[in-house]
């Protein structure tokens, strides 16, 4: 159940990462909203209309409690009740691993929404490949925090790994931000390999 | 409606709004009766209901609630002190519940056409002296949602805090959002949809045909000296298999399993005996749900609001559902049932997409219950987690601003 709202250490930095790819007055759907933290900020300090989709019951409460409009739903089982097109955008903040299909939400994300705002661990940081390298062990890092015994994590990518599948499914990356500790470092060098995070918003070609 | 199958603690805990009354109010008097969607006039129409809380000197928190089917003015507490039974959603109401009396006005009213006060065909028609019967004018889900509306605004609320109801109460809200979308800050719907499914048509048809062929029915003028006491004349046998059958509709094949299995209700052994009627539990059950029916409802009641039910199809009265909901800025709550096969989540899903392509505030959750239908009348403390925060939400909204 805690699916789809792992707790994020730098939360914050990275709602505010998001935000700068959301303009002002749109309409925001939140996959994986968890308590509705980012649709607040997006509401509040970016007049945006908001709707979040969530699957813990507890989150679920939360977020009706903030007032925010939110949808009970696997996303594993698809989002056919959202009709095409209905936004602007749609975030999907650290989930993309998790999902059991990863292709589809995507698909369904630019189905539903015109940009897709998409957050995900980097599986290319070099702290992974020592890990794997020189102690042939599973890695455990500061984006990737867990046993490989509970892992919410079912789908591992680098950004090379991302970008080939963008190209795959056709869709055109506006923005590719490498996450470095938790700040953004647009023209890193060598970023698949530095990054422990990328931020990705996409469209349709 | 509810089948009383859960266990009693999760209905009843502790809190109550105490001794209540029934009111009675008078609306659409001669000259200004009341036009139908059928085109008919009618009136004076009598309106029983009762009130809970105190009604803000700003009135700015007054809840109303839609009951549904065979539902009443009685939503909580009890009418006198040997009451042996609360009001129907006395688990959902009262102080510190989820329609909090202490914060809130919390307004139910029994709808027209029904046989618990307010004006329908076990009534005298003034026209003629008699009870009206089967010359009650044809109504819609509409015209009750009307007499309501009027009875808000003779209570002198001009805008609700909130709407809620499940069921036929469920599609009340959905019809009072679409005509009046600047009347409530939030709509919570329970349990329902935009339209009453081919398949619910066809129990409610078999329901009112138990009615009409039952011999006692007599066109519906069966009404002995006093109208009021519909329940010892008439079409009694028809209308408690009206009952069984809606009754088992209400259920889901898990929660008569859980509840009955295959229990015999007076042996241990099979009789082999076809006389037996009420061998198994589960028949002595609903048995025992008709006979109690028919003492508190009336038949002609029973036809009209299951008519009315049906005729119930918002997409088709607007143009789109998109039509009849996208002028609103109310907030929605819609939940649906997992074992509720008669208003099934496809059916919520529906209007949620609606709301969602017209960009309104929605809130939406398929929940978890053994009970089918009848969930929304038993899972008290699962709603109770949701209406609370939303309320509380709306109504700092309301004062904020």
């Amino acid at each position: 159940m805690r699916r789809y709202s792992v707790l994020d250490p730098t939360a914050a930095l990275t709602d505010r990462l998001i935000m700068d790819q959301i303009g002002r007055s749109s309409r925001v759907i939140d996959l994986g909203c968890g308590d509705g933290r980012l649709l607040c900020r997006l509401r509040d300090e970016l007049g945006c209309t908001v709707q979040g989709v969530e699957l813990d019951h507890r989150e679920v409460i939360e977020a009706i409690s903030k007032g925010m409009p939110v949808i009970q739903s696997d996303l594993d089982r698809g989002l056919k009740e959202i009709p095409e097109q209905s936004f602007d955008y749609a975030v999907l903040s650290q989930t993309l691993q998790q999902v059991r299909h990863p292709q589809e939400l995507l698909g369904e994300m630019l189905r539903i929404a015109k940009r897709a705002v998409i957050l995900v661990p980097n599986y290319g940081h070099w702290w992974i490949r020592v890990q794997i390298l020189l102690h042939g062990r599973a890695p455990i890092t500061g984006s990737l925090p867990y046993d490989w015994y509970n892992t919410p994590n079912l789908h591992f990518l680098s950004m090379i790994d991302f970008r080939e599948l963008c190209e795959q499914m056709k869709f055109k990356i506006v923005v590719e931000i490498p996450i470095i500790r938790g700040k953004a470092a647009e023209q890193a060098w060598a970023a698949n390999v530095r990054a422990d995070n990328a931020l990705y918003v996409l469209e349709h070609i | 409606m509810a089948s009383e199958i859960a266990p009693p603690d999760e209905i009843n805990d502790g809190l109550s709004v105490g001794i209540v009354q029934t009111q009675f109010a008078t609306l659409f008097e001669p000259p200004n009766l009341l036009t139908l969607e059928s085109g008919v006039k009618l009136g004076p129409v009598k309106v029983a209901y009762e009130t809970y809380g105190e009604l803000t000197p700003e009135k700015d928190n007054a809840i109303f609630v839609c009951h549904a089917l065979t539902g009443d003015a009685h939503v909580a507490g009890k009418h006198s002190v040997d009451s042996r039974k609360s009001g129907w959603w006395d688990g959902l109401v009262g102080p510190g519940k989820a329609l909090d009396t202490t914060k809130y006005f919390v307004v139910c009213a029994n709808v027209l056409g029904g046989c618990q006060g307010t004006t329908g065909p076990s009534c005298i028609n003034p026209e003629t002296g008699q009870p009206y019967g089967l010359k009650f004018p044809f109504i819609t889900v509409s015209d009750i949602v009307e007499v309501h509306v009027a009875l808000v605004e003779k209570l002198g609320i001009t805008r609700l805090l909130a709407l809620i109801g499940g069921s036929l109460g469920g599609m009340q809200v959905l019809d009072w959002v679409s005509r009046y979308p600047d009347m409530t800050h939030a709509a919570i719907s329970l349990a329902t949809a935009a339209k009453l499914s081919a398949q619910g048509i066809a129990f409610n048809a078999v329901g009112r045909r138990a009615i009409t062929t039952d011999p006692q029915f007599q066109h519906g003028d069966y009404y002995g000296t006093d109208a009021s006491k519909y329940g010892e004349v008439g079409p009694r046998t028809g209308l408690a298999l009206a009952r069984m059958i809606a009754h088992i509709t209400y259920l889901s094949e898990a929660s008569i399993e859980r509840k009955f299995g295959r229990d015999l209700q007076h042996s241990d052994n099979l009789a082999y005996d076809l006389q037996r009627e009420t061998e198994f539990k589960i028949e002595s059950y609903l048995h025992y749900q008709g006979k109690r029916f028919i003492e508190r409802f009336d038949a002609n009641s029973y036809l009209y609001l299951t008519r009315a039910m049906d005729y119930f199809d918002l997409a088709q009265r607007h143009g789109s559902l998109r039509e009849a909901l996208g002028r609103t800025e109310a907030r929605f709550l819609i939940t649906s049932y997992h074992s509720d096969w008669l208003f099934p989540s496809s059916q919520s899903r529906e209007i949620v997409s609606a709301l969602l392509e017209t960009h309104r505030h929605v809130t939406y959750l398929e929940l978890e219950s053994v009970f089918g239908h009848d969930s929304f009348l038993l899972e008290i403390k699962q709603l109770e987690e949701l209406v609370t925060p939303l309320l509380r939400e709306a109504y700092r909204r309301v004062r904020v601003s």
